[in-house]
């Protein structure tokens, strides 16, 4: 078993395509450093955006949130806006009497909590898409290691 | 002017015409609780993401109650308990509203916002788009939606502190408030404004809640005697004697009946305005770049939902509690109906507590529109349009910004003295209807369509935001022949037959921001932006390369 593999030969150049002028970072600056002074680690672009928005696991993460998040903004969104319609033109039928109240307060009372389960349903399907986008991310970090070897 | 409330005031002890009341004291126990917190937040405010963005370290929970206390301003608190007070269940819908508007700031624009911003709403759009033309555009929907909802606000305080701390004069309210706001932002920046909105949200949940439980109790803790009454409550009739009106029967306010027929359209339009602009106000979205990463952003969404739902759900207490036990006749002025409620169930000491919560409301509000307004003139328009996107100087952004706050504050204050016998309550209206016509579609397009580009975005504001003041213009709240004898600050300022019918012109200026985005778009050749969506589309749904915390 070879220890000491022969660095392997730089199949391209190394030297970052960047107008950088160091690799090191000056001390003292809490702000990013104005364009002359930066290091060509913060010149760079920090990920090919095209080859990541091609990738499988991205075109998922956006079908999966697209699936949810339509249809959810579609459902609050009628389910919002029959109120004012029922109110303002059926006022007769949102005055029918339930117990002490009437349907149109009820109706009102309503939207309140079917925005918190919808907030809540959101949530624990976020969780999924977070998960679903750290994928992405260590499926991209795993792949520049492997170029920077 | 109030009896109940020239009784209130206690003998002075100081200089003639100054009473020290317990509203005051509160009030100044509030002042140097904030005053304090700025001054620490001073020290760590330096830097532009600790200025702009409290360095990104605000915690969900933390920022949730931050937007809770940005977001519910005097016109929710005072402003719907008196109107569910007079108008009864149309009152009520405005509450459901401001709640349901959430949704679509969680669903869609909280996290791409996080994700691909920096410090202000322009930061998304300036990434697929020519950043000159679009920042300037958007620089001046931040500034046009800040400082009218903060012009309503401050006169909204005068007009108040004149009823609350009888001896103060109009003037004197409006410059302190002004100056207090001033101070919070120059010196505190956004950690100190968000700790002020932190203390509000508080003080206003606690406040709100024991004033429902005097309710309740009023009512011997029975829901069925509760709105019983609701349903028998004496107002003035026609001919002036008393009547009794069901409160919970729709169309007090809304019903086509008192509206000419149309009523019911002015309300959906009032709902669009609502649901679509609170995810187009710049002093919430800021709120979006103090926490550390977009899944904060996300949980700091939910919490403010739970907060806000919940004091809105209250309303219905504050506001029904007023109409039942108070009764219309005996509220002097519509927005004093909260405070005279506290005052009747629990004493001064409890009006006191009220009143202070009312300032702290308008305080926490106005502070949130001038940072965010100053954050957008500094970031946006100076340094991005004017300077190429350089700083000449280190610090230098900060430090524009801090002038920018104490021009605004002192601008708003002169406008506010100026405009104080004016009707300026459709200043906030005119507010939602800017960032919902003229912000939300051009953020929406920017992140979902490829083809978007900057003449689409230039048109989609630039008409958005003039649709709507123009359509104010012609509404009903400007325009309108009065009656002989109406005081000044009740008056339509043009005194004609109004030209468009609704007081809430979203129906008509919403469509017509998203068109003129779409034709502006059609109409120009340039595809330059559709090479970076493939970018901004990866930032904003992982997150990856957004700003991080900087370490306290």
């Amino acid at each position: 078993m070879d220890l000491n593999p022969a660095p392997e030969s730089p199949d391209r150049d190394l030297t970052p395509a960047v107008g950088a002028e160091t690799d090191v970072a000056r001390l003292g600056h809490s702000t990013p450093p104005p364009p002359h002074e930066q290091t060509a680690d913060e010149d760079a672009d920090i990920a090919d955006w095209d080859r990541v928005a091609a990738m499988s696991e991205f075109r998922s993460l956006l079908r999966a949130k697209a699936a949810f998040i339509v249809p959810a903004v579609l459902f609050f969104v009628i389910y919002y806006f029959a109120l004012p319609v029922l109110v303002g033109w059926f006022p007769e039928l949102m005055d029918k009497r339930v117990g002490p109240v009437n349907v149109a307060y009820l109706f009102a009372l309503s939207q309140f909590f079917m925005a918190w389960v919808l907030a809540y349903v959101y949530l624990r399907k976020a969780a999924r898409f977070d998960g679903q986008a750290a994928d992405v991310i260590a499926k991209l970090d795993a792949s520049k290691k492997g170029r920077s070897k | 002017m109030i009896p109940l409330l020239a009784a209130a005031a206690e003998p002075a002890a100081l200089p003639a015409g100054f009473h020290f009341t317990p509203a005051l004291g509160m009030f100044l126990a509030f002042v140097v609780v904030t005053l304090a917190i700025t001054y620490w937040s001073a020290r760590k405010s330096t830097g532009a993401s600790n200025f702009f963005a409290a360095g990104r370290g605000i915690t969900g929970w933390q920022n949730g109650l931050a937007v809770a206390g940005d977001y519910m301003s005097a016109a929710s608190f005072l402003g719907i308990a008196g109107m569910i007070a007079f108008k009864g269940y149309d009152g009520f819908m405005y509450s459901v509203g401001w709640l349901v508007a959430y949704l679509t700031v969680l669903l869609v624009v909280a996290e791409p916002l996080r994700n691909a911003g920096k410090y202000t709403m322009a930061d998304v759009l300036a990434y697929r788009l020519s950043p000159r033309p679009v920042r300037a555009m958007a620089s001046l929907s931040t500034l046009t939606v800040s400082t009218f909802y903060m012009i309503a606000q401050m006169v909204g305080a005068g007009a108040l502190v004149k009823l609350l701390l009888p001896g103060v004069s109009y003037e004197a309210a409006v410059t302190g408030v002004g100056v207090l706001m001033i101070v919070y932002v120059v010196f505190g920046g956004m950690l100190a404004t968000t700790w002020v909105q932190i203390i509000k949200a508080v003080l206003l949940m606690s406040g709100s809640l024991f004033l429902s439980v005097l309710v309740l109790n009023h009512f011997d803790f029975s829901l069925a005697k509760f709105f019983e009454a609701i349903g028998n409550v004496p107002v003035a009739g026609p001919d002036g004697t008393i009547v009794h009106r069901d409160f919970l029967r729709p169309g007090l306010k809304f019903g086509a009946a008192v509206t000419n027929g149309w009523g019911p359209l002015d309300q959906v339009s009032l709902g669009l305005a609502l649901v679509f602009g609170t995810a187009g106000l710049p002093h919430v979205l800021v709120r979006f770049y103090t926490v550390p990463d977009a899944k904060t952003a996300r949980v700091s969404v939910v919490w403010a939902m739970a907060i806000i739902g919940s004091f809105y759900i209250m309303t219905t207490f504050l506001g029904f509690g007023a109409a039942t036990i108070l009764t219309p006749a005996n509220i002097s002025v519509e927005n004093m109906s909260a405070p005279l409620l506290a005052k009747a169930l629990g004493g001064e000491t409890f009006f006191a507590f009220i009143s202070a919560v009312a300032f702290a409301t308008i305080l926490a509000v106005v502070a949130g529109l001038t940072i965010s307004a100053s954050t957008s003139f500094a970031h946006d328009f100076y340094t991005n349009v004017l300077h190429h996107g350089r700083e000449r100087a280190p610090g230098e952004e900060v430090r524009i910004a801090r002038i920018a706050s104490f021009v605004v504050g002192a601008v708003a204050i002169l406008l506010a003295i100026k405009l104080q016998t004016i009707n300026v309550a459709f200043l906030v209206g005119l507010a939602f209807a800017v960032a919902a016509s003229a912000n939300l579609p051009v953020i929406v397009l920017s992140l979902f369509w490829k083809r978007f580009n900057t003449s689409g975005a230039v048109w989609g504001l630039g008409a958005g935001l003039l649709g709507s003041i123009v359509l104010i213009i012609l509404s009903p709240s400007v325009m309108g022949v009065d009656p002989a004898g109406t005081p000044a600050d009740k008056m339509h300022l043009i005194q004609s037959p109004a030209l468009f019918p609704l007081t809430n012109p979203g129906i008509v200026s919403i469509p017509l921001g998203f068109l003129a985005a779409c034709l502006g778009t059609m109409l120009s050749n340039d595809r330059t932006s559709e090479t970076k969506f493939a970018e901004l589309t990866v930032r904003a749904n992982t997150g990856l390369g957004s700003e991080k915390a900087t370490a306290h």
